[in-house]
């Protein structure tokens, strides 16, 4: 089992790796192995790390108005030769004391979470009927499950609203067979939210499903069969606990963009909906207090990467 | 290999005291296979198989890749349902009966053990669906590891492993719900030679101890040789044979059979003289007569083939006495194997033919190089002669 191939930059420097090996001259040469790997390296360093560490930074400054509209973290008096260290932890302080930000976070979590599970109940049936297909079939099914991704996702939220607003287009239909009399209010409700977010990041659930389905061996499921074991016990002990490696990669695919979700609610949710992407945004552009706003997003990662971690290290405990 | 076919058939004559049951009248067949045919679209991949197994037999299906004994095996199973035909298991018709309900469980050719379960937990999975409670389960399972000798790796997975530890797993796993019949898809198919030795005695010694009906299926006419009461034969989907291993190889009923199992030399005539219990061939493959002695249903002048084994034929420098079955050629190629020498002679109407000599002796045994001119002969009754 290879449980390590889960993570994305682990199964990107996998899958740059593999393409590599088919070029046998660089194979066996250590610098084509540097040359590789230092790619998606450079790519995090640039994009991720060093991003980080700027809103890190700014997190630990305090709001001001000025430009940039937060305090410089050191002033160096070169005359007298004396460093003055300015930080502050009050922007981190105060998401634990004001109940908004709690709220916002669990909210969040809780949102994600649940559209994560239907994500799953969805997407497993799906990436399982792919996996078992025709091999031929096999392909245009993927891209069928891919295509939504050829229109931008703004323009599809936007078309949510459309087909979703009082007088849009499934109010008309479900008014038309007389299933109800009244439009029903879809938009800014919950519902909407989840049925956003579902919908936005199946594919995400159902690629790495279908990873790990379809390199499942029939002939398990024909031995446990074999043994005594009625389908829906070989689906139990068999399937279900083979796909693990896939469940764990489709789910944090799908939790972990749905937690700092911002467009969805924005959009499709309630006034009163509360996210913390939205949070995050206002802080930004309404309050124009960066260092708060760097503080939420610090705690935001920090809080989804935690589980990742634990998971990460379970895992390698088991391989071990 | 001679050894161990003495031994399976003697297990058979002493666990049934007289005839083995196939040969005696009116024997009631565990396993009844009844006209089954299976087709998968316009491709007829079993054709009209009939045969009848019986208890305690260790029957093997021998043939070749698409032979259609895997699909055969299949549907013994379950897995498949023949298109027409009927399967028999202890009086009892298996159409339409899933997997998960009958009383056969089967060693997958790729083991197909649960990766993520350990040993124990692979060889428990069949007793814990039947609803055993865990005490029994253990007791059980820890005695089929005993049998199989893996009593300290319970707590493994298959992936720590080596070839032969998962081939023991899977044969356990396939045993522990003691099954009236066990399939066996090349069971010794991923092993290396030695270990199969091993493992075929050990096959062999469970089947006795356990008193399973086995049917395997292999490609290996080695194996088949070794482990089989009897062996069906089968060629594009038709069972061609039905034998024991000595008379499959002594008495093949078909060219495809004779050239199938073991080396054969084969020499095309024409029936000269058919009598009741000989036949008279001339052959101009062989250059001179050849003389059987077993009567064949033929015509006269019928076109035929006559198999030599290798191993049945003389080789010598000087003319024998005889004038049938004699046949003169020059040694083109020979190899010394230790425990035999392999010669290839050619005659002189361009037919080579395939002769073994085992090397009883150290010294006196007359040995023939390159080019040498040399006399092969074989007695009436070493060879067989093929209608079809």
């Amino acid at each position: 089992m290879n449980m390590r191939a889960l993570s994305l930059p682990d199964s990107l420097v996998e899958t740059l790796s593999r393409l590599t090996m088919r070029f046998n001259f660089l194979k066996g040469i250590k610098f084509g192995r540097a040359a590789v790997i230092s790619v998606p390296t450079f790519w995090l360093a640039l994009f991720f790390f060093i991003p980080f560490v700027v809103v890190f930074k700014i997190s630990l400054a305090e709001s001001e108005i000025a430009i940039p509209p937060y305090s410089s973290l050191w002033e160096w008096d070169a005359e007298e030769f004396y460093l003055e260290i300015k930080l502050t932890l009050g922007n981190y302080l105060y998401i634990f004391e004001d109940a908004l930000y709690v709220e916002a976070y669990w909210s969040s979590a809780k949102i994600a979470a649940v559209s994560t599970l239907i994500a799953l109940l969805v997407g497993f049936p799906m990436a399982y009927l792919i996996a078992r297909s025709d091999p031929n079939k096999r392909t245009l099914l993927l891209a069928l499950v891919v295509l939504p991704f050829w229109t931008s996702f703004l323009l599809r939220v936007y078309a949510w609203m459309g087909l979703l607003k009082k007088n849009g287009v499934v109010n008309e239909i479900l008014m038309g067979l007389g299933i109800t009399d009244s439009p029903i209010q879809m938009i800014q409700t919950d519902f909407a939210v989840y049925l956003g977010i579902v919908y936005t990041y199946l594919p995400f659930m159902i690629l790495p499903l279908y990873t790990a389905l379809e390199k499942l061996d029939g002939t398990l499921l024909e031995a446990a069969e074999d043994l005594g074991a009625k389908p829906y016990q070989t689906f139990f002990l068999v399937t279900l606990p083979l796909a693990i490696p896939g469940i764990i990669a489709g789910c944090l695919l799908v939790f972990i963009p749905a937690v700092g979700e911002f467009v969805i609610p924005a959009l499709l949710g309630a006034s009163d909906t509360l996210m913390i992407g939205r949070v995050l945004w206002d802080e930004f552009f309404l309050n124009r207090d960066w260092p708060m706003a760097s503080a939420v997003a610090i705690v935001m990662l920090v809080i989804l990467v935690l589980p990742i971690m634990l998971v990460r290290r379970n895992q390698d405990k088991e391989t071990v | 290999m001679a050894l161990s076919q003495v031994k399976s058939q003697e297990s058979v004559m002493t666990s049934t005291k007289e005839l083995p049951l196939w040969k005696q009248d009116g024997a009631v067949p565990f396993l009844r296979i009844e006209g089954v045919t299976k087709k998968f679209g316009e491709f007829t991949a079993v054709d009209n198989v009939s045969l009848d197994i019986y208890e305690n037999e260790l029957f093997c299906l021998l043939g070749g890749s698409g032979s259609g004994k895997s699909t055969l095996l299949r549907m013994l199973a379950g897995f498949e349902e023949p298109t027409s035909g009927r399967i028999l298991i202890d009086g009892v018709d298996m159409a339409g009966m899933e997997p998960w309900k009958r009383p056969v469980n089967m060693m997958f050719q790729s083991y197909a053990l649960f990766p993520h379960l350990n040993v124990f937990e692979n060889i428990a999975f069949g007793l814990k669906r039947e609803g055993v409670n865990k005490k029994e389960v253990k007791e059980r399972v820890m005695k089929m590891l005993d049998l199989v000798q893996l009593s300290h790796l319970a707590k493994r997975k298959p992936n720590q492993l080596s070839g032969g530890q998962r081939q023991r797993v899977a044969l356990a796993r396939s045993l522990i719900k003691r099954p009236k019949l066990l399939l066996l898809d090349e069971p010794l198919g991923a092993l290396d030679k030695k270990l199969r030795e091993e493992t075929q005695f050990e096959l062999m010694n469970i089947q006795e101890e356990l008193g399973v009906t086995f049917v395997v299926v292999t490609h290996d006419q080695e194996e088949a040789m070794t482990l089989a009461t009897r062996i069906g034969v089968m060629n594009n989907g038709v069972v061609v044979q039905t034998d024991e291993p000595h008379d499959v190889y002594e008495y093949p009923n078909s060219k495809f059979v004779a050239e199938f199992i073991g080396s054969v030399n084969m020499f095309e005539g024409r029936v000269i003289e058919d009598e009741v219990d000989s036949v008279t061939i001339a052959s101009k493959e062989a250059g001179c007569q050849l003389f059987v002695n077993h009567g064949i249903n033929c015509s006269p002048d019928q076109k035929v083939n006559v198999a030599v084994r290798p191993e049945k034929i003389r080789i010598t420098s000087e003319k024998p006495a005889q004038t049938a079955n004699c046949v003169y050629g020059y040694v083109e190629d020979y190899a010394y194997m230790g425990n035999m020498s392999v010669y290839k002679v050619r005659l002189y109407s361009g037919k080579e033919v395939r002769v073994t000599q085992p090397n009883a002796n150290r010294k006196s045994m007359e040995r023939f190089t390159w080019d040498q001119e040399v006399y092969l002969s074989w007695d009436e009754e070493s060879s067989v002669v093929l209608t079809s």
